[in-house]
């Protein structure tokens, strides 16, 4: 019982209570720069899930090796050669969705929110609830992404997951909606700007 | 036999002493004494940055000839759309030749050229180039001229004009790069190679005239450079 309430805390802290862009503001740089449509937010939310549950699990299994004095070089180390690994991976076997996705694995690497996991959570704990943990703050982070994508999305263009069948292959393709017909377009939205002054709205909210 | 057996019982012997010394060795309470030393702390750095390195090293070069491969295929997908199936029999990616393109102002002062031959006749060329002055940046593109200077097609390959606006040269976005087809020098004169802006024959984008501009002047500008060596080009 204990337990479960335990992975319940970690679930909700990740999806909303401890959110890494609303309460945690971190991860800013990545979420301005691919948040110009809801596609690319979930492109980008599901890699770095990926690679958090990689790195939380990878850190936690090694986390009574890691000295204090030296634990950010050496996660900084483990995270960049897990996303490396991940591109080259990508690359070479999954090359249709890497040629999508590719430009935010290599953003990954940049992504404070992952050092910030690793230091504040799973190098102090167990691997099982490391991984949850990865998981749900991944997941958090995905909610976010999607939603000012999509936010954006829709005042810049007038459209909601366009070219999400590329992303997600064909059968997503019910998901591409013009939500506003003969919209105009408002291209402030669709630049860094329009990101900032999203996000701002968000966080006020 | 019995001989065997003896020593294979000192491995095994050997292997579960080793196991229990490791065990020991990673056990939170002697890893926590040994943390705060000098010697650990740089080998345990020293001991990640050699996995890491090594792990790398080893995927690299075990997928590097699969990545080659995939770039491959990409490239002849972005061949067959500027250059038509029905022009070639050939393997455009082996036949291919250089040519001196640094006069052309195309970003490259030599330029790979794909030759599409049917029956050992060349039929057509394809090669990248750059519009090195676009709106935010270089714009990467390829094209595609039949033997007669004909362009056969023209795509953008990678570009950082602005979203909704200058990005239209794409196909995905609209069909403009498509009005290049079937145009040559011999059709137009040099003044009709512009936008309607500058009293050209192609159509600017209504908030983005350098774009196109500059997309034009340098499918011009590539046009000219296949002039040049049209006759070596298409003599191979």
């Amino acid at each position: 019982m204990a337990l479960s309430e335990t992975y319940k805390k970690i679930a909700a802290d990740g999806i909303w209570h401890n959110n890494i862009v609303f309460s945690q503001n971190l991860a800013l740089c990545p979420l301005l720069a691919v948040t110009g449509t809801a596609t690319n937010g979930l492109g980008m939310g599901l890699a770095t899930l990926v690679v958090m549950i990689a790195s939380n699990g990878l850190i936690s299994v090694a986390r009574h090796l890691i000295p204090n004095e030296i634990r950010i070089p050496i996660f900084v180390l483990l995270i960049a050669a897990l996303v490396t690994l991940v591109d080259i991976l990508m690359n070479a076997w999954a090359h249709e969705l890497y040629k999508v996705l590719g430009l935010f694995i290599a953003l990954i690497v940049t992504n404070c929110a992952l050092l910030g996991r690793a230091e504040a959570f799973a190098s102090k704990q167990a691997v099982k609830p490391a991984l949850w943990d990865g998981l749900m703050m991944g997941l958090g982070f995905t909610l976010v992404l999607v939603a000012l994508g999509a936010t954006r999305e829709i005042l810049a263009s007038g459209t909601l997951f366009a070219n999400a069948s590329v992303l997600l292959g064909s059968s997503f393709k019910f998901l591409e909606i013009t939500v506003i017909p003969n919209y105009q377009g408002f291209l402030l939205m669709a630049l860094p700007p329009g990101g900032f002054i999203m996000l701002a709205f968000f966080n006020r909210w | 036999m019995t001989q065997d057996t003896e020593w294979l019982k000192q491995v095994k012997t050997l292997s579960d002493k080793t196991l229990v010394w490791l065990k020991a060795w990673l056990a939170p309470e002697h890893l926590a004494g040994l943390r705060p030393t000098l010697k650990f702390q740089t080998g345990v750095l020293a001991g990640f940055a050699l996995m890491a390195s090594v792990l790398l090293g080893v995927t690299n070069c075990s997928t590097e000839s699969t990545i080659q491969q995939r770039l491959n295929e990409d490239l002849k997908h972005t061949l067959a759309e500027v250059i038509p199936a029905e022009l070639y029999d050939n393997d455009l990616l082996s036949d291919t030749t250089t040519i001196a393109s640094a006069e052309y102002n195309i970003a490259a002062d030599e330029t790979l050229v794909y030759l599409a031959k049917k029956s050992g006749q060349v039929t057509a060329v394809a090669f990248k180039f750059t519009a090195p002055d676009g709106y935010s940046g270089a714009i990467n593109m390829i094209i595609g001229i039949d033997k007669d200077g004909n362009v056969l097609g023209v795509r953008v390959l990678s570009h950082k004009e602005t979203p909704g606006l200058g990005d239209k040269i794409e196909t995905s976005k609209s069909n403009w790069i498509l009005a290049f087809v079937g145009k040559s020098l011999a059709k137009l004169t040099p003044s009709q190679w512009a936008v309607k802006k500058d009293g050209g024959e192609f159509d600017q984008f209504a908030g983005a005239t350098i774009t196109p501009r500059k997309t034009v002047q340098a499918i011009y500008r590539s046009l000219q450079l296949f002039k040049a060596h049209q006759a070596q080009l298409t003599l191979q």
